[in-house]
């Protein structure tokens, strides 16, 4: 899938500039689980009718460090985020595996963050600090920092396989109404939204950058550019930087419900934590 | 009269007067998207703008644009429409218009404005009240994308 602009410049005199279309038929196989990277959109996402895994999108050298555990990098994270599971801290002498034996017994927890929970909405980091400050009565982790990322990528890795199925109504549909006007609303000086460039322009080129429809369904996400593992509300932060716009903060109502809506337009598509991106 | 005004304009802000004809973003007088009077009254270095037509920080038309003169750089973008033979297709003026604030020709585009100062959502405090290109970079790339002529 190299990218050759003298064959693009050609596509595009023929009216036809797709030289780095998205491989559809590629297939995401771990440990002989076939992931769901391509499916009919949820009825409630105006205007997209298939939606696509992120992966999809990448080259074959980046697809292909996520189709083995041994040589995807987010695993040696993952190795961390079982100590910090196991590792008493706080007030109480707690760890998390003191409370949850089986971290096994988180399957299908990824598939349904954020949610709402006593009437608010909860992303998996507020749920970790929660247990960590009430339970534990340790110091809160930073919302994006490496602590977290290893853990929260542990415990989204019990559901990989598993479809996204966040709700979106009931208590759940002020905040995702909030997170689709988000999503719709340009910001910055280059004055793009969301969907400028992730629904309207999906599978084009930006530049260096393969456009995808910039899904959730792989977080956290080892990237290659940072080596290390990366939240949803620190993507979010680092698109809204690009356009130069000031991003909102990690762990804010505004991202929170941005999260909400982002993670619902991947209803149907395989939880892949922790997928490698670039 | 209007070149007074603007003059008068430039001396509170404190600019030096040698820059009195540079004409303001708010000021920048549209005609169904077109901008005919030069943004600075220098005229536009071609060689100028095709490196900030590059440039990432400026204009990085690139991103978003196929432009086959320059086949030697990588990575052209797929967003927008080629710009090759762009000068075939629009006057100066109207590219001048397009290049300062695409949405006066083509409502609702995804293409940034690169010559208006106001109106954004949440900027970084770095780029709030400043326009993307300066007056005379917006005249280098015009001048540039005029030597885009198909034959
Ligand atoms: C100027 C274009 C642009 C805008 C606007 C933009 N993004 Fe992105 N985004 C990118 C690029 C480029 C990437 C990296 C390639 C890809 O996955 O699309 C990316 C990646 C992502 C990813 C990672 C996808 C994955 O599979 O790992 C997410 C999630 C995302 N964006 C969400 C958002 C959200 C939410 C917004 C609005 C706050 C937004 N983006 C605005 C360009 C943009
Ligand atoms: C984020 C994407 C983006 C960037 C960056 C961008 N453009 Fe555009 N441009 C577009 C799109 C999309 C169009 C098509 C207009 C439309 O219908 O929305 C366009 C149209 C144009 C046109 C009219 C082309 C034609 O043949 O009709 C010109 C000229 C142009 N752009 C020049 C530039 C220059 C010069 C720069 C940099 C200073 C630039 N663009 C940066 C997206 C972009």
């Amino acid at each position: 899938m190299g990218f050759k602009p003298f064959v693009t410049t050609a596509l595009a005199i023929m009216g036809m500039a797709f030289a780095a279309q998205a491989d559809e038929n590629a297939k995401l196989v771990i440990d002989g689980q076939t992931m769901i990277t391509q499916t009919k959109a949820p009825a409630f996402v105006e205007n997209l009718d298939e939606i696509y895994s992120g992966w999809v999108f990448r080259s074959d050298e980046t697809q292909a460090l996520q189709l083995d555990d041994f040589d995807n990098p987010g695993f040696v994270f993952l190795d961390q985020g079982i100590d910090l599971f196991n590792t008493v801290d706080g007030s109480e002498g707690k760890s998390c595996a003191s409370c949850h034996e089986n971290v096994e017994d988180f399957a299908g927890l990824r598939a349904k963050m954020p949610r709402i929970k006593d009437g608010k909405l909860q992303t998996m980091e507020e749920q970790v600090n929660e247990c960590r400050t009430t339970r534990m009565g340790a110091e809160p982790w930073k919302y994006s920092g490496s602590q977290m990322t290893a853990v929260t990528a542990l415990i989204s890795l019990q559901s990989r396989g598993m479809p996204v199925d966040v709700a979106v109504d009931g208590a759940a549909a002020p905040f995702w109404e909030k997170g689709k006007e988000i999503y719709y609303t340009r910001y910055g000086q280059l004055d793009l939204a969301c969907a400028n460039c992730h629904e309207d322009n999906y599978d084009t080129m930006i530049r260096a950058d393969h456009l995808s429809q910039g899904q959730v369904n792989g977080f956290p996400t080892y990237r290659l550019k940072n080596a290390k593992l990366n939240s949803i509300q620190g993507r979010f932060k680092g698109c809204m930087k690009n356009v130069r716009a000031k991003p909102f903060k990690e762990g804010s109502e505004e991202f929170k419900a941005l999260e909400l809506y982002v993670a619902s337009r991947g209803n149907g598509l395989s939880v892949e934590s922790p997928s490698v991106r670039n | 009269m209007k070149k007074t005004i603007v003059a008068v304009a430039a001396l509170l802000l404190g600019t030096s007067s040698v820059y009195a004809e540079v004409i303001a973003p708010k000021n920048v007088v549209y005609q169904d998207g077109a901008v005919s009077k030069s943004l600075t009254g220098v005229a536009g270095d071609p060689a100028a703008g095709r490196k900030a037509f590059l440039n990432r920080k400026q204009g990085n038309c690139l991103a978003c644009h196929v432009n086959s003169d320059m086949a030697d750089q990588p990575f052209h973008g797929e967003v927008g429409p080629s710009l090759d033979g762009v000068a075939t297709r629009w006057s100066e003026a109207e590219l001048r218009g397009i290049v300062s604030n695409s949405k006066k020709t083509f409502e609702g585009t995804i293409m940034p404005a690169f010559y208006i100062d106001s109106g954004y959502n949440r900027p970084l405090d770095k780029f709030a009240g400043k326009s993307i290109l300066t007056a005379q970079q917006v005249e280098d790339i015009v001048a540039y994308l005029m030597t885009l002529k198909t034959e």
